[in-house]
């Protein structure tokens, strides 16, 4: 889909996590060599600290900044111009809802008329699994090269190291995913995967990393696309076997389909004799009618356009006609385990399109990688622990639900109406739930219990606000405080704090309102 | 109306002035009002942590001190706090419920259906736009995410402010955004939070405004201590505070720390 070409963020050499880095580190490595993680829904350190070494970068905060406000307006005035947009939404959410109730079953309904117009349908549990199925089929067909369009599920399993290892060489032929691929990078938004680049970044690693480019290359957009077309037009035209994901999958036609922007993706669906789709098991659609809903509001979700340019859509084979094999490797890796979370399943119902990342303040201030995740955004923050499960405590994924303020800005758009500012509370209570049982509290657990005390009780929260004529001591003449200690340090760090009231609400009251012999509870 | 005031923890013991203003607004439009001393926290706090357990019992107090409502002993229950409302509507039964409280969570929803964030009791419950407050100062106001998003309270609170007499409305750009508060975030995600508040402060600062309004006094807290730390000289205030205000009972504009005096063109260190 669209590329943005406009920004830049620093890579340290040998910083493994792939987490953004403060600027100023190593500006003679803008690059790579950066090992990809061992797993890419799992990466690095925790939210916190990975999303303070972000903020060190302010060039990347100001254009992180600008191109998020900028395809917020695209997007907004494209929505605003559709009349029915919310009815548009609930239809989004009530067909995704239907789909994750009957899933065992449609996905079978999918198998059974994909393999009745010619395709063969592969079941993967996990990302080693999918890898496998994916080197083994590529393996068949007697090549080591192959062609990649866009596609989150392909990131999400580390489909291209594996192929590597399989002794395959996989080419992104989305310009952005080739430049994160080039780059040996990980993609930090879901739709414009190298958002975190800028042109001469760009320039440099195509003038580094890709053979055929031109030696007077600029960092001009049209120069930069250009010299990638050419690259990749050859590749298109020798690749024998393509590997796509899928937006969306009709059940009851057995119909796949990849929306874009480039035409890279209908070159590969197209051109090779053979073509592999992996796709996660939530992209079905119970009907072909269904499609039309999706297919007016995900590009004026994602790209802030009202129709995408290309939509391709395809059904088993057709003799003559395209790839005359079609295999489609259905993804769990973990979609089963947040299925089974009748709250947290919402987050299945994901289209991908990544609006929620651009409205978002928290990723616009801290950008994709410091989540860790190929999926970053609110809908990484749900998304991604879901599908990996927790690791225990100290799980830097559990980190993830408490990277948002609860805004309800990313709810506002999303297309399918997943209420993620709920669904990231309903994660938190699970960390809360995990902590709890272990055998020394964590400082939030003993804080938290304590305040229960307090405050389930008029009487004793009374009492407690009397307590806090400390604050007021330390506030001083001033009425605010400049300086605490840790952990209230991370407040006045960059706030002050007034000092509680003299006089407390529910003393005023009862001087103001209530006379002798009158009942003080209600 | 007989309307039963939700304090709010915060405002009970750091921002008397907002329920206070609530009072005094409430009273001179003719209603009056209860406090139910029994009362404590919303629960909003322990739920966004994560601690619904923890939260259970401050729910239970919450429905308890307010279950009269349901009995007819008052009409309503306003509460001065866009995200207070918000968690006792779409968060407490919830909270119950998973609890395997379901008696209790169908209470908490119907003490809910009763409950009212201020502009909405002024606009949709009482019928007003116009309060006759009166106050002649420049404003801007920043409406709040859980107001805006969670409860949609939309334009009601810029509708009172722009009946108010003598007062001047200025829009505070990117009004929407969110100032970077969201609770413990403040402390879990202090630099990114600090760097939203930033944000959010220069917005403030770029109106000119005397002092900026809201209708929660957690993200007036934050955006306060910003504006405090960075002596801006602009003050904040709850929108019941400034509604409540007249030319007979003028609200006072609140202290706020001030630019430092200039010697001689230097600033004098602090």
């Amino acid at each position: 889909m669209s590329t943005y070409l406009g920004l830049p963020t620093l890579r340290r050499k040998g910083d493994a996590g792939g987490r953004a880095t403060p600027s100023g580190t190593r500006p003679d490595e803008p690059f790579g060599p950066v090992p990809h993680p061992d797993d890419p829904l799992r990466w690095g350190e925790t939210f916190p600290q990975a999303a303070r070494a972000a903020l060190g970068n302010d060039q990347m905060r100001a254009n992180l900044g600008h191109a998020t406000s900028t395809i917020r307006a695209k997007r907004a005035s494209v929505v605003g111009e559709v009349p029915d947009w919310e009815a548009l939404r609930d239809a989004g959410a009530a067909i995704k809802t239907h789909v994750m109730a009957g899933l065992p079953d449609l996905l079978e309904e999918l198998e059974r008329n994909v393999t009745a117009r010619g395709g063969v349908v592969h079941w993967a549990r996990d990302a080693a699994e999918a890898n496998r199925i994916v080197a083994e089929l590529v393996r068949a067909a007697g090549v080591d090269e192959v062609v990649k369009v866009k596609s989150m599920a392909t990131q999400e399993i580390g489909l291209n190291e594996a192929l590597a290892e399989a002794g395959i060489a996989a080419t992104e032929t989305d310009l952005a995913e080739l430049i994160v691929q080039l780059a040996d990078d990980m993609p930090s938004h879901i739709l414009v995967p190298a958002i975190h680049r800028n042109r001469e970044e760009i320039r440099r690693i195509f003038l580094e990393r890709m053979a055929d480019a031109p030696a007077d290359l600029t960092d001009a957009p049209r120069e930069l696309a250009m010299a990638a077309r050419a690259h990749l037009r050859r590749k298109f035209l020798t690749a024998k076997v393509a590997i796509s994901g899928a937006n969306f999958a009709v059940a009851d036609t057995g119909t796949l389909s990849v929306v874009e922007s480039e035409g890279n993706g209908r070159m590969c669906l197209t051109l090779p004799e053979t073509l592999i789709t992996v796709m996660g098991i939530e992209k079905l659609v119970p009907t072909f009618t269904d499609l039309e809903v999706f297919l007016q509001t995900l590009p004026r979700s994602s790209t802030g356009e009202r129709m995408n340019p290309y939509t391709s859509l395809w059904t088993g084979v057709t003799p003559g006609d395209g790839p005359q094999k079609f295999h489609l490797v259905l993804l769990d890796n973990g979609r089963t385990r947040a299925l089974a979370d009748d709250v947290g399943r919402a987050a299945l119902h994901c289209i991908r399109c990544s609006a929620c990342l651009n409205v978002c303040p928290v990723y616009e201030r801290v950008g994709g990688h410091a989540y860790g995740s190929v999926y970053p955004g609110p809908i990484g923050a749900v998304l991604t622990p879901q599908l990996t499960g927790s690791s225990g405590h100290g799980d830097p994924n559990s980190s993830l639900p408490f990277a948002s303020t609860l805004c309800g800005a990313c709810y506002d758009v999303c297309p399918v109406k997943i209420d993620i500012p709920s669904l990231l509370v309903h994660l938190r209570a699970r960390v809360a739930d995990e902590d709890r049982g272990r055998r020394v509290p964590t400082g939030w657990g003993a804080a938290m219990k304590a305040a229960s005390a307090v405050m389930s009780d008029g009487g004793r929260f009374a009492l407690a606000e009397k307590g806090t004529v400390v604050a007021r001591i330390l506030a001083g003449r001033k009425g605010y405080v400049r300086h605490l200690p840790f952990p209230a340090s991370a407040w006045t760090a960059s706030r002050d704090l007034p000092a509680p009231a003299k006089q407390t609400f529910r003393d005023w009251w009862a001087k103001e309102h209530e006379q002798p012999g009158e009942r003080s509870d209600r | 109306m007989r309307i039963a005031l939700t304090a709010t923890c915060v405002a009970d013991s750091m921002f008397p002035q907002a329920p206070r203003a609530t009072v005094r607004l409430l009273e001179r439009l003719g209603h009056e009002v209860f406090f139910p001393a029994s009362q404590a926290c919303c629960g909003q706090m322990h739920i966004n942590t994560g601690y619904m357990d923890e939260a259970v019992p401050v729910v239970r107090n919450h429905v308890e001190s307010f279950s009269p409502v349901l009995d007819g002993e008052w009409d309503a229950v306003v509460v001065p706090s866009g995200s207070c409302t918000g968690s006792i509507r779409h968060q407490q039964g919830m909270v119950c419920r998973r609890a395997g409280e379901d008696a209790l969570g169908a209470r908490a929803d119907a003490v809910a259906a009763k409950t009212y964030e201020l502009s909405e009791l002024l606009v949709d419950v009482l019928g007003l736009s116009d309060v006759g407050a009166h106050f002649a100062h420049r404003v801007t106001f920043h409406p709040t995410c859980h107001s805006l998003r969670m409860l949609g309270v939309g334009d009601r609170p810029e509708r009172l402010l722009r009946a108010v007499a003598g007062l001047e409305l200025v829009d505070l750009p990117g009004a929407d955004g969110c100032c970077g508060f969201g609770g413990t975030f403040a402390l879990k995600n202090a630099p990114t939070s600090a760097a939203m508040l930033d944000d959010k402060v220069a917005a403030v600062r770029s109106t000119a405004a005397e002092v900026l309004v809201a209708g929660d006094y957690s993200c007036l807290m934050h955006i306060g201590g910003g504006l405090s730390r960075q002596h801006a000289g602009i003050g904040t205030m709850h929108l019941a505070e400034v509604l409540a205000s007249t030319v007979d009972d003028p609200t006072p504009l609140p202290h706020a720390p001030a630019p430092r005096t200039r010697t001689a063109g230097a600033e004098v260190s602090r």
